[in-house]
Order: structure tokens, then sequence, then C-alpha cells
């Protein structure tokens, strides 16, 4: 009894928590306004889960400032440039996910104060995630992320559709937790910690054991579900279809980043050593995932579809860094983390375009585009900035990210780093022929029906737009913005 | 030389003030039509009295040397820098691009293509506008690349929106064949970031035009050059288009609208050419000299193949597309003699085959819109049933198959030449070889635009339009045309206009890379 009640609460730097906690107070506010003033507060709650996000930039912006690295828990959980820099990413990604579900929401007479607690809830997890140095933490970071986008995915309950997204985003999600959960097991009885920095020691050091090439393998694996990568990606386009169009979009942002975060730390802290492992790996996925997701892309017809195709094979652009990670680390870490902030804008971008369109037409297929350029030219040049940015096309943003990931490339050098860059390259010009469809529905052909009443736009969508459009063409003509970011975030463990 | 006060704008007035101009239209409301074309050829001729001033304030005595040149900071991050200058192989192209645009504005005045929406057609044109100016004067190759890149979604919307019948096809076809090469170019560009050193060995790590010129890829071996060097020939060859990746150039021609033809053919291929010779060429010279062979094969083969092409097709706006693939063949051939000669020539005949070949779109576009059709064996008797128009024909076929006299003969009769005695070592029986099939080639152009002129101008009109009335050259053409007839006639009695301001960057060029392959 004594030993128990000897347990003496570990230090904790307040400031360095006060982002989490802020979060965590605003989530609990939203349900004890709402269980107090039940249906009066409706109308509340997207304005106060937005004022949440903002609250929470708040000790993000004052913890940059300061500018000291805190660690806290043994290491566990670390407070530096790169951490903060994408906890900011993911509040803002959130912010904008919160303006397009608005009207979505209330339209749809869906409960509220439920999605936008869990909204709230899953952001938490990403926010944590991107402090996480250790294998507990991480795993709870991600099951906190995951949980309440499972419960999102199924919001149109209604919906058959809805229904079978969330069930299979579940199912798939919790498979994956198990195969990285054994993985992390195995790593933890060979390294006896789950500190990253311990970990990197030990498996460095046991270059012929099986076991550590198995352990490193699951929990790759685990986290390739999470970022839907080929061949493990089978459940993003029914989920993405499925889940009501805001959630598809958090999804596809906000979740993806947040599984390449932990990525990053695993494979650039915890497997540094094991390159050997670790680039073929990716180097296969990367590649894989960026064809594949292209290849099936061509052939979509709903746009929802086909913008998780191509959101697949922009996550395979994302994993091209990985297949370079011993060689130029920096760069690589640099040019994952520009690729996730420039990408967050122009697909949550396009995504507001589609609810927007949605608003008129009730229907996700491309073919309800048609004339889309005569009846809402702003709308439609709001789409073609953001899906020449997908494609990579200057002046709008997703040039750069691409660059960076050339740049990481031909930093590390090499016939193979080279041929992985033939392989961006070729992707590019396959992505571009399916954004080329929308692009071409919009602007050549004659509206569907003759039907060309314009498209009514609510003040929080145009909102999102704004802030999407802005940080897409700013990306695109002052990179040094969002390449400021990527280079300060470079981890403080690799000495950037 | 310190650029100071005014000078130090001039360029970025030149490159942006058409992208201002797009912004101001896209503000107006659609309605005031008037308005909005007045703005957008306003912000078009202010950038051109731009370039005039630039042209005035030029210092031809250093024509060698980079003017009017601006270093300011952009990308820190990756060291690329917002770097403009102009020198004497820039300024004929940037003049021609500078003067291109308005008349097409001017052209488009009254005659916007279906399905109609002035705003849309001038806002695309100004960006496009933007993107030309800005590749012919940055020093950057992050920047050239951006520009380089502009250029494309605005024509691809251009032949897409307001193209004929099988517009989407070849806007794709189109944006995905240079798309590729850009790509790949990119590669290039970093490639040439990462191991460019200079001469004591030391990394450069810049993207800066100007260093990388002087360093002429000293630092890189041969094999590591002629591998960069495909990249980049894959990006600027798509671009010219040389053969075998020509064909989206017939396509994206013969169903884009005539203002969307004349800009491709007079500037956009351009960008192509020009990137051989101020990028390709001085940064890897030893790539270059290995290359060189295989540019020259490519380029006769364009010039017979598109000269072939010519005389198979029934469509006359196809016809001239292949006109320009053969072209282009010349000019390229004289790039790849690495001489100061083909070179100049190759810059000569990029002016005149934009000035031609754009003033053969138009013809073309106007004959379409009276005849509303383009094929060959339908039209006749231009001559008299539009006795104007018929002459403009035939003096921009004569000057196309390079006449002396006219501009289209300095572009071809020196490539040819200058293939007799290639530069840098390169084997002379091979390029011997490439000048005996060079000159067949313009036979075959005799051919195909005397038959071309015959078939369509003399005669009587054909029965369906025997009782039409066919209107002649109106006053908007007149304007938009009267420029490149002027200086067609006037770059050929006066070939030296150009040769004398293009002659110092090249000589300088071809100075480095003969030294370099003395030096082997």
């Amino acid at each position: 009894m004594e030993a128990l009640l000897a347990f003496s609460r570990p230090a904790l730097d307040w400031h360095a928590l006060a982002p989490e906690l802020t979060l965590l107070a605003f989530g609990t506010l939203i349900t004890v306004v709402d269980i107090i003033w039940d249906d009066r507060s409706k109308q509340a709650m997207p304005t106060l889960a937005g004022i949440g996000l903002l609250a929470t930039l708040l000790p993000v912006i004052t913890l940059a400032l300061d500018g000291t690295d805190r660690t806290m828990f043994g290491g566990a959980y670390v407070i530096d440039d790169f951490s903060l820099v994408l906890k900011a990413l993911f509040l803002i990604s959130g912010y904008v996910v919160i303006l397009m579900s608005v009207d979505y929401i209330r339209d749809g007479d869906y409960y509220e104060n439920e999605y936008y607690t869990l909204m709230l809830t899953s952001l938490l997890g990403m926010v944590m995630m991107s402090s996480s140095r250790d294998l507990i933490s991480v795993f709870v970071a991600l099951e906190l992320l995951s949980i309440p986008a499972y419960m999102l995915a199924a919001w149109r309950k209604g919906g058959a559709r809805s229904n079978e997204a969330g069930l299979k985003y579940y199912l798939m999600g919790v498979f994956a937790s198990a195969v990285m959960l054994y993985g992390m097991s195995l790593v933890y009885g060979l390294a006896g910690s789950t500190a990253f920095g311990a970990i990197a020691e030990e498996l460095g050091s046991l270059d012929s054991s099986p076991v550590a090439i198995l352990g490193i393998l699951f929990i790759l694996i685990g986290f390739a579900f999470k970022v839907s990568a080929v061949p493990f990606h089978t459940w993003a386009p029914d989920t993405y279809e499925g889940a009501p169009t805001p959630v598809t979009a958090f999804l596809a942002v906000a979740s993806k980043t947040a599984g390449m975060v932990a990525l990053i730390q695993l494979v650039f802290v915890a497997f540094a050593g094991r390159d050997d492992v670790v680039q073929p790996f990716f180097w296969l996925i990367a590649a894989l995932t960026m064809t594949i997701g292209n290849l099936i892309a061509l052939r979509q017809t709903n746009i929802v579809r086909l913008l998780a195709y191509s959101g697949v094979a922009q996550g395979g652009f994302m994993l091209v860094p990985f297949a370079v990670a011993a060689d130029a680390p920096a760069r690589a870490v640099e040019a994952v983390v520009i690729y996730m902030a420039i990408y967050a804008f122009m697909n949550l971008g396009a995504f507001t375009v589609v609810l927007a369109v949605a608003r008129k037409t009730r229907s996700g297929e491309i073919d309800s585009y048609g004339g889309l350029f005569q009846y809402a030219p702003g709308l439609a040049v709001a789409m073609t900035i953001f899906l020449a940015a997908l494609a990579g096309i200057p002046p709008a943003g997703g040039w750069f990210a691409k660059f960076g990931l050339f740049r990481a490339l031909l930093d590390a050098g090499g016939g193979w780093a080279a041929g992985l860059g033939v392989v961006v390259a070729v992707n590019t010009v396959i992505a571009f022929a399916y954004y080329a469809r929308i692009l071409g529905q919009m602007w050549f052909q004659p509206a569907p029906d003759g039907d060309e009443r314009p498209v009514v736009m609510t003040g929080s969508l145009k909102a999102a737009l704004a802030m999407t459009i802005i940080a897409t063409m700013a990306f695109g003509i002052l990179p040094g913005l969002v390449g400021h970011f990527g280079e300060v975030s470079v981890l403080s463990a690799l000495g950037g | 030389m310190e650029v100071t006060g005014f000078d130090t704008w001039v360029l970025s007035l030149a490159v942006f003030l058409p992208l201002v101009g797009a912004l101001i239209v896209m503000l107006i409301p659609k309605a005031y039509e008037t308005e909005l074309k007045l703005v957008a050829l306003g912000s078009s001729l202010i950038a051109l009295v731009v370039g005039a001033y630039i042209a005035i304030q030029f210092d031809y005595g250093a024509a060698g040397e980079l003017q009017f040149v601006v270093d300011k900071g952009w990308i820190d991050v990756i060291n690329s820098r917002y770097i403009v200058g102009l020198d004497g192989l820039s300024l004929p192209l940037l003049l021609l691009s500078l003067v291109v645009v308005p008349l097409c504005l001017i052209y488009s005045w009254n005659h916007i293509p279906d399905p109609g929406n002035p705003k849309a057609f001038f806002v695309l044109l100004l960006i496009l506008s933007t993107g030309m100016n800005g590749s012919f004067v940055s020093q950057d190759m992050i920047l050239f690349f951006v520009f380089f890149e502009v250029v494309l979604l605005p024509m691809y919307f251009l032949i897409g929106v307001w193209g004929g019948e099988d517009r989407r096809y070849a806007s794709l076809k189109f944006f995905l064949y240079t798309l590729f090469g850009s790509a790949l170019m990119i590669i290039s560009f970093l490639a040439l970031f990462f191991l460019s050193k200079d001469a004591s060995g030391q990394l450069l790590q810049t993207f800066d035009m100007r260093v990388l010129t002087d360093v002429a890829g000293v630092g890189i071996i041969k094999s590591t050059q002629v591998w960069i060097f495909a990249g980049l020939f894959m990006g600027f060859g798509i671009k010219v288009p040389m053969f075998p990746f020509h064909t989206w150039l017939p396509d994206a021609h013969t169903q884009a609208p005539t203002v969307g033809s004349v800009i491709l053919a007079a500037v956009l291929l351009k960008l192509g050419t020009y990137g051989f010779i101020r990028i390709a060429i001085p940064f890897l010279p030893e790539g270059a000299i290995a290359w060189a062979p295989w540019i020259g094969l490519l380029a006769v083969i364009g010039i017979i193949y598109g000269a072939l092409g010519c005389l198979a097709q029934k469509d006359m706006k196809r016809l001239i597309a292949f006109s320009s693939v053969a072209h282009m063949g010349f000019v390229m051939l004289g790039i790849a003699t690495l001489t100061d000669f083909g070179i100049n020539a190759a810059v000569f005949g990029m002016v005149a085959h934009g000035l031609i070949t754009g003033m053969l779109f138009f013809v073309a576009g106007s004959i379409k819109e009276r005849y509303h059709t383009l094929e060959i064996a339908r039209l006749g008797g231009l001559l008299k049933s539009a006795p104007r128009m018929g002459w403009i024909l035939g003096f921009a076929s004569m000057a196309s198959l390079g006449l002396p006299g006219l501009a289209g003969f300095w572009g071809e009769f020196p490539a040819i030449l200058s293939a007799y005695n290639p530069g840098a070592g390169l084997s002379e029986e091979v390029f011997r070889v490439y000048m005996v099939i060079a000159a067949i080639g313009t036979v075959l152009a005799a051919g195909y635009l005397l038959w071309l002129y015959q078939r369509t101008a003399f005669g009587e009109p054909t029965e369906e339009f025997a009782e039409q009335k066919i209107a002649d050259v109106n006053r908007d053409e007149w304007i938009a045309w009267m420029p490149f007839l002027i200086g067609i006639v006037l770059f050929g009695v006066w070939p030296n206009l150009i040769f004398n301001v293009t002659d110092d960057v090249v000589s300088g060029i071809t100075a480095s890379v003969e030294a370099i392959a003395a030096g082997n």
C-alpha cells in the first residue's frame, strides 16, 4: 500500500501540454453545452469547435516563439519545431474541415454536438502523434485519432454506403493495428525499450536477425494501411465514397498526414540504422502506390472516388522520400513535410469545390460537372487551381511539393534514386490525364440538361475556399513560405 | 554594368504587365465587353512599349552580356533566386513574344471563336504572354521552369474550349507530351544543381544560369553529362517538337483556334529551341557534343518527314503544321552543328519561322472563317474571290519556302551551309550527308508550298463557293498582319538586324564548346 501511494506524478510542463489541454477542454465544453442547452445550442456547435481549434493554435504559436525543445515522460513526448509545425498543420486543416462541415451536417440533420466532439478528439490524437517519440505514445495517439474517425465515416447512418464505409474502415483499421502491435512487441522484445532512440541503437546492431526485420516490416505495414499505400489501400475508395464528404476530406488529409508523421519518426529515428530494410521497402511501396493509384484513378467516373484514388497516388508521392531515408535524411524529411503541407490545402480545396457543386447537382459523377465554367466560373477556376496544384503545374502550389521529392532523390544520388525519379515523372503525367478529365468536363462540355442555375455558396464554404486558394497559390508563387517550415521541421534527432 | 532606377523594373514590367491586365480583366463583369477588351489590349500594348524601351536602351555593343539584370531573393531554402536579365539571344525572342500577343488580341477583337466568352479568352492569352515573356528573360533555372510551365494551362484551355471538333483529344495530347518532357527536365535541372562544380572542384549548388554558363559543365564527367542532357533533350525536344515527339503538334495546331495556332507556332515552339541554346548546350558542352550527331539526325528526319507529311495533307492547317515540323528541323540542324554560323542561323530561323508560320496560320484562320472549311480540295481561286488575301498567302508561302530576300531564307540557307563544316570536332562526313538531305528538304518545301498555293489560290473558285461573296482582308486583319508582313520583308533584306544582336552571345557559347572539344 505504501509503495502504491508513493507514486509521484512526473513533472508536467503545462506550457508544453497547453495545446492538447485546450483541445480537450473545448471537446468537453461542447458536450457540456449540449447537455445543458440541448437543441438550442446546435447553432453554436461549429462555432465553438472552430474557436477551439483557433484557441489551440495560440499555445502552439507561443511554444514556437519560445523555441526551446521540451521533453517529457522520459523522452516519450517531445515538443520541438517538427511537432509544432505539424500540430499547426493539423489544426488548420481541421479548421478548414469544420468550415466545410457546417452546412453539410446542419442540412443533413445529423447529430451536431457528437460530430464536432469526435472531430476534436480525433484531432487531439493527431496533435499528440506529432509529439510522440515512443512506441506506446505513438500507438495511443494512433488509436485516439482512429476510433473517432471510424464513427465519423459512418455518420450518415441511414445510408447503406456510409455504414459500409465505417465498417470497412473500422475492420481494416483494427486489423492494421493488430499487425502493427505484433511488430511492436517483436521490436520491444529485441530492443528492451519502447523509446525510439534505444530501439535505433539495438536494431542497428542486429543486422542478421530475421525477427528484427519482421518486426520492422510489420510496424511499417500497419502504417501502410493507415496511409492507404498499395497493396494495403483497398479500404480507401469505398470508405471515401461512402463517408460524408467533409469526413472524406478529413480522412484523406489529416488522417493520412498523421500516419505519415508516425512513419517519419519511426523510419528516421527508430529504424535509422536499418536502411537495408527500410529503403527497398519504401522504394517498392512508393512506386506501386503511385502507379497503381494513378492507373485505377484513370477509370473512375465518380469524382469522390477519383479523388480517393488520386489521394492514394499522392500518398505514394509522399512515400518517395522514405526510399532515400538514410542517404539524404534531412532532405527527405523536409520533402515529406513540405508535401504534406501543400497537399493538405490543395486537396481540402478540391473537396470544398466538390461539396459546393454537390449542393446544386446532388451528384458526385464527373459528368455532372459539365458547364461549370459557364454557370459558376469562380468555382471552375478554383477547381482548376486545385487540380493544377495536385498535378504539379506551376504556379499552383503542388509543383514545389514534387520538386522537393526530386530534390531529395537527386541529393541522395545513384541509379535507384534516379530511377524512382523517373517513376515519379511518368506518374505526374498519368495523373494529369485524369485531372484533365475533370477540367475538360468543367470547361469544354455543356451543362447536363442545360441546367445553368448558379451554385448557392454559403459563407463557411466561401471561407474554406478562400483559405485553401490563398494557401495553394502562395505556396506556388512564394514556396519559401512553406519551404521554411519544411526546413525548420527537420527532426532534431537528425541534428537539423 | 550597374542597373539603376527605372531600368531595374523594365524586364519585370514586360513580364508581369500582361498578368496584371489579366487580373483586372477578371474583375470586370462580363457585360462590359468593350472595356475588358480595351484593358486586355492596353496592358499588352504597354508591355510592348516597355519592350520598345528595352530595345532602345539595350547596349548593342555589349549584346553578349546580360543587361537589365535584377537579382533578388526568391526561394531561399532551395537557393533559387529571382534573376532576370536580357542579352542578344533573349532580346529578339522577347520582342517577338511582346509583338505577337497584342496582334492576336486585335485579330480576335470581333472574331472570338465559338463558344465565345471574350473575357476568358483574353485572360488566357494574357497569362500565356506572361509565361512566354518570363521564360525568355529568366536567368534562374527554377524561375525558367515556372514560366515554362505557366504557358501550359492557358494553351490547354485555348485549344480545349475554343478549338475544333477533336479539341479534347488534341489539348490533352499537347499537355501530356509537354508535361512528360518538363518532368524529366526538372530532374535534369536538379542534377545540374547537385553536380555542378566550379573550376576548383567546389560544389556550386546553384540554379543561377549565369554561373552555370560560366563553369560550362566542368567537373561533371562525360557519361553523366550525356544522361543529364538526355533529360533536357526530352524537355526541350518535345516542345520544339523534334521527330519522333512531334505527333502532338499537328493535332494541336489543327484543332487550336487561329490565334492559339499563331502563338503556338510563333512563340511556344521557340521555348524549346531557346532552351537548347540557352541551357542545354552551354551547361553541358560535352553532353551536347555527344548528342549533336543524333540531334542532327532527328532534325533531318524531321525535315524530310515533315515535308512528306505536308504532301499528304488534305487540310490546309494541318499542312502548315507539318511544315512547322520541317522548319524546326532546320533550326535544330543549325543548333546541332554547334557552330557560330549554325546557331545564329537557328536563332534567325526561330524568329523567321515565328513570323512566317504565324502569318500562314492567320491566313488559314481567316479562310476557315469565310469558307468554313480548310479542305484543300474544296478551296480554289482565292486570288479571284479575295485577291488581297490570296496575295498575302502567296507572299507568306514564298517566304516559308525560303525565297531569298524574305526572312525564311536566312534561317534555312545558313543552317544548311553550316552543316558542311560542323564545329567541336563533329564528324564532317555525317553532317555533310545531313546537309544534302536538308537541301533536298528545301526542294520538297518548295514543292508542297507551291502546290498548296496552286490548289487554293489559282484557277476559278470551286462550284461550291462560286456564287458566294468572299470578303477580302478587313481592317482588324490588316492591323494584325501588317507587322508580320513588314517583319518578313525587313529581316529578309536586312538580316543583320538580328544576326548582329545574336552573334555575340552565340559566339561566346560556341567558343566555350570548342574549348571543351579541344581539351579532349
